[in-house]
């Protein structure tokens, strides 16, 4: 069950405060794609796009797509002032040499310890890493937004994963409908609860112990 | 135009280079930055169990997708088929091998052939079956890394907005992506490009792949599919 257009932007909105300004940062596809509308104009930042773009904007009007410029999903794309393009080698150096200050991507389930599972649901077809693993082994902050639950309510933020990892101990922030958690090397960390939500819907809906 | 140095070739003249059996390295991400072209000549000639190497599988009717979906690859070497159902679908039934490589693996595997190396040394994935399983590992300065093997084709097709006829080239916003990594990758490189200009009209400076790398250059007839957003 996907989430409403305005929750999707809460947590997209939120996300948002975590971009400083002058950082490298790359998006995910569904909610991350929401985040460059919630930055305020006074932060410059580089979106980075894995297919070889530094400094991607926002979708073009429609009659003005450039089929030669499109994000790492395939659609079209416009580009600001200082960006740059490069060949799949470069922009990939760029993330393996850590400087890609941020990933903002989705997740099936992420555990306790910040390992990420992203890519694989058994039994359905699969679809390949794609650039998912460097991403979240090598940007400097890998940020996840996704919903609490999946869509037959059970946590997506468990003790251990049930599905592929992408990535071990990857994670640094969860961002969901409910509330916020920091992963450290002592588990996790509730840091905001988001209204109208309790400490003790989280509780209920969260997979695995924290702090609070 | 001049053709001072015999690269520039009709589309039927490159399809001379393709047989059932080879192993092509193709450009594009997503199809943008495929070559329309070489890759509907390729459809023409009906050539069958090809071994495709490239960034993805394209959408069903874009790019190299069109080849797999028609079933004349036997296994692809590449990032990611989810754009692509047919893809995952023959995956499925066992008619098509699929091996995948971390992307920005993938795209230094090809360069690492391009550019006269035997493997690379990467940490991404190690603790992953489907990208660490049968690959050798070696400790270099203390620290451990998968040896990934460099890749190299028969044939390598790319696209590219402006060549001269030596086969320098420029490429065209993100339809770049791994067009040049490509360009070096394969025993014969084939480019096809959107436009041919005098030689001396392009600025050694601006020329992102040196024509030694290119042997024929393929007129473009444009893009024919229509696009996965439109």
């Amino acid at each position: 069950m996907g989430l409403g257009i305005d929750v999707r932007n809460r947590i997209a909105k939120r996300a948002a405060e975590e971009i400083k300004n002058g950082m490298v940062v790359n998006l995910g596809i569904g909610i991350p794609s929401l985040v460059p509308n919630h930055l305020p104009d006074h932060v410059n930042v580089m979106f980075h796009a894995e297919n070889g773009i530094t400094g991607m904007g926002p979708s073009p009007k429609k009659g003005e797509e450039d089929e030669n410029l499109c994000n790492a999903g395939g659609f079209p794309v416009t580009v600001v002032a200082g960006a740059s393009y490069c060949d799949s080698a470069i922009s990939f150096g760029m993330i393996r040499r850590g400087r890609v200050d941020m990933t903002i991507l989705g997740s099936l389930e992420v555990s306790k310890n910040g390992d990420l599972a992203n890519w694989i649901v058994p039994g359905k077809k699969v679809p390949g890493m794609g650039g998912a693993m460097e991403l979240a082994q090598k940007a400097k902050k890998v940020i996840v937004l996704m919903n609490h639950v999946d869509k037959h309510g059970k946590p997506k933020i468990v003790k251990e994963c049930s599905l592929p990892l992408t990535s071990a101990r990857c994670v640094d922030l969860i961002i969901t409908e409910m509330g916020v958690f920091v992963v450290t090397n002592d588990g996790l960390h509730l840091k905001e609860i988001f209204p109208p939500y309790s400490f003790q819907e989280i509780k209920t809906n969260t997979g695995c112990s924290f702090h609070w | 135009m001049e053709n001072s140095f015999n690269k520039i070739i009709t589309i039927e003249r490159a399809m001379e280079n393709f047989q059932d059996g080879m192993t092509i390295i193709f450009g594009g991400f997503g199809g943008i930055g495929s070559p329309p072209t070489i890759i509907d000549g390729i459809l023409d000639k009906e050539v069958k169990e090809l071994t495709l190497i490239g960034n993805d599988t394209g959408f069903p009717h874009i790019g190299i997708g069109k080849i797999v979906s028609e079933g004349r690859a036997a296994k692809i070497i590449a990032s990611h088929i989810g754009s692509n159902p047919v893809a995952g679908q023959l995956m499925t039934e066992g008619k098509l091998e699929v091996e995948f490589s971390p992307q920005g693996i993938l795209a230094e595997r090809i360069r690492a052939g391009g550019v006269g190396l035997g493997a690379i040394l990467s940490d991404i994935g190690m603790d992953n079956e489907m990208v660490a399983d049968g690959k050798q590992r070696v400790i270099v300065e203390g620290k451990e890394y998968l040896v990934e093997t460099a890749l190299k084709g028969d044939v390598s097709i790319i696209y590219a907005k402006k060549a001269d006829p030596y086969g320098n080239l420029i490429y065209d916003k993100s339809a770049r992506n791994t067009n040049p990594l490509v360009a070096m990758a394969g025993n014969i490189t084939i480019a096809e490009v959107e436009e041919i200009v005098p030689l001396g009209s392009l600025e050694p400076h601006e020329i992102t792949t040196p024509g030694v790398f290119v042997d024929y250059i393929v007129p473009s007839k444009g893009v024919n599919w229509t696009w996965a957003w439109e």
